[in-house]
């Protein structure tokens, strides 16, 4: 079920921003009234603008003393009633690890958004990576999924944060926007439509009364409606195993049984959540996987490639968690080699050669970070295994 | 015969009945303090419907699972932060924090710090069993000197906080310790934070049969009952700065602090109503209607 | 004559002894019977002398023991023996219904 944006929140018109203003900007337009955030490079334009604007639309923003704190101030917020969001990078994305896990089995709505840089530890604070790529899907202990999106673009931080705040709130999960430095930074035009052609998905509130309602016992969907604070829900809210009334429950069945929901509610459900963008797969001698930035310069090697004879498909990973596994199997049918690009040593090109299984060759170009990759590096690899 | 009248358990409607027995020792203190909860929150006639209650990890953390009331049972050391997004999104809630020393003043130190200086209406009980009771008996920073201790058997040798001292410092408007055997001045001192707004905090010195007196050979929970009882020196208005506890020592109670500040949506409202005027936007709660 | 008197949960009685010490009427000791956790419970050795403060009730870390006070009007002695009877009766239900 949707419904349209409030318009309190929606700064109609044609801009020239940058990816990190502008996912702001997608966060307003969902609905997002409360941040919790920490200063942290080079994310935080995002909650500045956020704290410039909220005041005149109606909301809260906080800084909080650490991640540790943003992490969780955004969880009581949701739980207060409102969306809510944190930004971070790679040091912060870190310490917030505990409570990513904290959203994913209290089933909490929330977005974090990473503005990815140089790593690891204090790393490039100011130049990109996209290395928290598996941190992002894998970071905090124990066994769940969760949902990573990855904007190429400044209208894509619009776009993709209102899609985060909609899939946080329908699948009741921790929704992530993998933004990268170059992203964040760099400043293209943001077309932001009118707030009723903006589709918001509402909190999946509950209309069984209180003494009535489980408030872990999930729809048809695999996930629960969520119960309302402060009106005699009564709700029980922890981060223990627990059972459908929510009471902690230490027995292996219990726990066998919650933690598989949390998982298949995102696998079960992965062809309604997964985007992606192909393009000239068929007959292709070569596909070429990217996202984020990298899709940008990954386009211009595709152009180069192609006025040299060679067939080049384009498969840009929108949707990175849960990987689009079923697809890429079907794109890598499709073609006699595959090219993964992406500025790390190596992470998202893992799922790419899992989902392949060997059937075609995958190249793999990156680098550990600091730059965008040249279209000439990743034109070398397109030529290598088109041969 | 007469027919009986209905007599029930003041604190049975706020308990959820159906986990009691809950898995604190015998002699432990944490489940008086609740009655004194019980107590308070019909004394001072509070909506329960209104009341969140969260707390962190440890023996006390586990209140909120108890308690039939909307509780959020959070991470080690961060009820704190999750109770401040919790009353700022939505300020009609009276929210209330139920954890022990080890999570608010270890882990949870730099947070507990940060919400008294900005002053949330928080209301704070922090039940000081003096070590980490739940994983077996560690040392907390709340550990007074020369106690034996599963991380120091051989004994505590550095210093402890003192609670009261620390969080009047970082900003608290009331600060109050009780022990368990002042089970009037607990629900007193519950009740009086229910009616002041700002950051209120209630240290109540509680008793850990299993694991801090045994190690010390100091008797069970009603040995040490008794040892609060001959031991308490009630001195209202102490300066927070004499209110050190020590191994064996006498033990200050009493309302310390009880002062007026702005609270945080306060100044944060008066702020941006100077600095924006008409334009802004002030809403009770930041729910979201979509 | 008695002004009212308590009602005891046997069954989550941890027999801490915080009510006997604290009553300030001692009206009450832990008992020889056992529950089913192996605890001995309390149980008035005075009745005559409970004010039914409820101060018990306030101790009690286990939620197994309060105190009310009689309506003036109303006969004291066979309340006494039934409520004691019916809690012990609630809880055994409660037991079995677990």
């Amino acid at each position: 079920m949707q419904m349209h944006a409030d318009p309190a929140g929606v700064l109609t018109g044609s801009h020239f921003l940058d990816g990190d203003h502008a996912c702001c900007e997608g966060a307003l337009a969902a609905g997002a009234r409360f941040s919790a955030g920490y200063p942290i490079t080079p994310s935080t334009e995002v909650v500045e603008r956020f704290a410039s604007r909220i005041p005149t639309i109606g909301g809260t923003f906080i800084q909080m003393e650490d991640e540790l704190a943003a992490s969780i101030a955004i969880q009581g917020a949701v739980w207060g009633g409102a969306k809510a969001f944190t930004v971070t990078s790679g040091p912060g994305f870190s310490l917030m690890m505990e409570h990513i896990g904290l959203a994913a089995m209290t089933e909490t709505p929330c977005v974090f958004v990473d503005v990815q840089r140089g790593g690891p530890s204090t790393g490039l604070p100011t130049l990109p990576a996209q290395a928290d790529m598996m941190q992002v899907r894998w970071g905090s202990h124990g066994d769940y999924e969760i949902i990573a999106l990855c904007p190429n673009s400044p209208q894509e931080c619009f776009d993709l944060t209102v899609a985060a705040f909609n899939l946080a709130e329908q699948y009741r999960v921790p929704v992530f926007v993998m933004l990268d430095e170059v992203v964040g930074h760099m400043t293209e035009k943001v077309v932001i439509p009118p707030a009723d052609r903006i589709d918001v998905t509402p909190r999946r509130y509950t209309t069984i009364p209180p003494g009535e309602f489980y408030a872990y016992q999930p729809k048809e969907d695999l996930v629960p409606d969520m119960p309302h604070t402060g009106q005699g829900y009564n709700v029980h809210v922890t981060g223990l195993t627990h059972d459908e009334r929510g009471y902690p429950n230490m027995k292996p069945a219990a726990q066998d049984k919650l933690v598989r929901r949390l998982c298949d509610k995102i696998t079960k459900n992965a062809d309604k959540i997964c985007m992606y963008e192909e393009e000239a797969i068929d007959g292709s001698d070569v596909v070429v996987v990217s996202y984020g930035i990298t899709s940008r310069v990954a386009q211009r090697a595709i152009e180069l490639a192609r006025a040299k004879g060679v067939k080049v498909g384009k498969f840009r990973l929108i949707t990175a968690w849960p990987f689009p596994e079923k697809k890429m199997k079907e794109v890598a049918a499709r073609t006699n080699a595959v090219v993964v690009t992406e500025i790390n040593l190596g992470q998202m090109v893992r799922e790419v050669e899992r989902a392949v299984a060997g059937e075609v060759p995958v190249k793999f170009v990156g680098h550990a970070g600091g730059s965008v990759h040249n279209p000439e590096d990743i034109l070398k690899a397109i030529m290598e295994v088109a041969r | 015969m007469t027919t009986l009248p209905v007599h029930t358990n003041v604190v049975d409607q706020f308990l959820r009945m159906e986990r009691i027995p809950h898995i604190w020792c015998p002699g432990c203190g944490i489940g008086t303090s609740v009655n004194s909860f019980a107590r308070a929150l019909v004394d001072a006639k509070i909506d329960v419907k209104n009341l969140s209650i969260v707390s962190g990890i440890g023996c006390t953390g586990r209140v909120a699972g108890y308690v039939n009331l909307d509780s959020f049972h959070s991470t080690h050391g961060r009820a704190l932060p999750f109770a401040t997004g919790l009353k700022l999104a939505n300020p009609t809630l009276n929210v209330v924090v139920y954890s022990g020393d080890g999570d608010l003043f270890a882990i949870g130190g730099n947070h507990l710090i940060h919400a008294a200086r900005r002053n949330v209406d928080l209301k704070v009980i922090c039940v000081n069993n003096l070590i980490y009771a739940m994983t077996g008996g560690q040392t907390a920073p709340t550990t007074p000197r020369a106690v034996i201790t599963s991380t120091n058997p051989h004994g505590t040798f550095d210093s402890s906080f003192n609670l009261p001292y620390l969080v009047e410092a970082a900003g608290a408007v009331y600060v109050a310790r009780w022990t368990t055997f002042h089970v009037r001045q607990m629900a007193r001192a519950m009740r009086e934070m229910f009616s002041k707004r700002g950051f209120c905090f209630l240290e109540v010195i509680s008793p850990c049969p299993t694991l801090y007196q045994r190690r010390n050979k100091m008797g069970d929970g009603l040995d040490t009952m008794i040892y609060y009882k001959e031991h308490s020196k009630v001195k209202n208005g102490c300066p927070t700065s004499e209110v050190s506890l020590s191994k064996g020592g006498e033990i200050v109670v009493g309302k310390f602090v009880d002062r007026e500040r702005a609270d945080y949506r306060d100044l944060m409202h008066g702020q941006l109503h100077e600095t924006l005027g008409d334009r802004y936007v002030e809403r009770e709660a930041c729910e979201c209607e979509i | 004559m008695a002004k009212g008197s308590v009602q005891i949960v046997v069954e989550r009685c941890k027999a801490c002894g915080f009510c006997v010490e604290f009553c300030p009427t001692h009206v009450l000791a832990l008992s020889s019977a056992f529950n089913a956790k192996g605890y001995h419970p309390p149980h008035m050795v005075d009745p005559e002398k409970c004010s039914g403060c409820d101060l018990c009730g306030m101790y009690c870390p286990d939620f197994a023991i309060f105190g009310f006070k009689y309506p003036k009007d109303k006969e004291k002695k066979d309340e006494t023996r039934v409520a004691a009877a019916t809690s012990n009766a609630q809880e055994a239900s409660d037991a079995d219904a677990r």
